[in-house]
């Protein structure tokens, strides 16, 4: 699924990366849990969160991720903004909460990892 | 390829920046042309280690030494030691506080992390004096 297909299906707003929307996620993961999203995604994903911190940026870096969605209508302050621009990480707010904004991407063909 | 050195020190006081080590070293491996799963292995394991510099021990220092062969990491701090290593290596055990699951973390998760994405890994820690924990990917 494409990072533009995302936006327009949860209705999100795009923070930053207006450019980088062409690029594709082959999963999806929704986590507030770090560390859980170190241990288990290995897919190219999208990152659904209600975190709002730059930890979860670095997360995205560390796991080669293209985009964060931030559920619930969750808005970065600059300094996430600016720390996703430099890496090239779209940042999106959709005002779904976590449970709903995923369900609305896995209707439409985007699934998880594989099962543990 | 020479072998490469780098070497960081992780503030203990600003969450913020915890990570930016990690990044640095990600982005050595890519301009070195390392294999993706090989940089992935190393990031995400130097990640959680540097993440728990900053929760668990005031900060610290990470060295890496690159070659073809291995990627290296040492990380030292003065924390405050782990009293049971065993303990702490097994999933879901945390002594994180509330505000560090708050950030994301803490959810006893990092040790076993470290240990599922690296070829060795061992810690040697004493009490009230600190800890260093010597991890290593290899690459072939």
């Amino acid at each position: 699924m494409k990072v533009y297909e995302i936006k327009e299906i949860l209705g999100a707003e795009v923070i930053c990366g207006e450019d980088l929307m062409d690029r594709e996620v082959f999963a999806a993961c929704g986590s507030d849990m770090m560390s859980d999203v170190l241990a288990y995604v290995k897919e190219q994903a999208v990152l659904l969160s209600g975190l709002v911190n730059p930890q979860v940026v670095r997360t995205a870096e560390m796991m080669d991720m293209h985009c964060i969605v931030f559920v619930r209508g969750k808005q970065p302050d600059q300094n996430i903004i600016d720390l996703a621009k430099d890496r090239d990480i779209v940042l999106m707010t959709t005002k779904q909460p976590m449970f709903t904004a995923c369900g609305m991407l896995y209707e439409k063909g985007l699934r998880g990892g594989a099962m543990i | 390829m020479n072998n490469f050195k780098l070497h960081f020190t992780v503030p203990g006081d600003d969450f913020t920046r915890a990570g930016e080590a990690s990044g640095s070293v990600k982005k050595t491996l890519k301009d070195l042309g390392f294999n993706p799963e090989i940089i992935r292995k190393v990031v995400i394991a130097l990640y959680e280690a540097e993440i728990n510099l900053v929760i668990h021990a005031g900060g610290g220092e990470i060295d890496v030494e690159i070659s073809p062969e291995s990627i290296s990491m040492v990380l030292t701090d003065q924390g405050p030691g782990i009293p049971d290593v065993a303990l702490a290596m097994k999933e879901g055990y945390s002594t994180a506080p509330d505000n560090v699951r708050s950030l994301g973390f803490g959810a006893g998760m990092g040790l076993p992390n470290i240990k599922k994405y690296t070829d060795e890994m061992k810690i040697d820690s004493t009490v009230g004096v600190g800890t260093t924990m010597y991890l290593k990917v290899i690459t072939s």
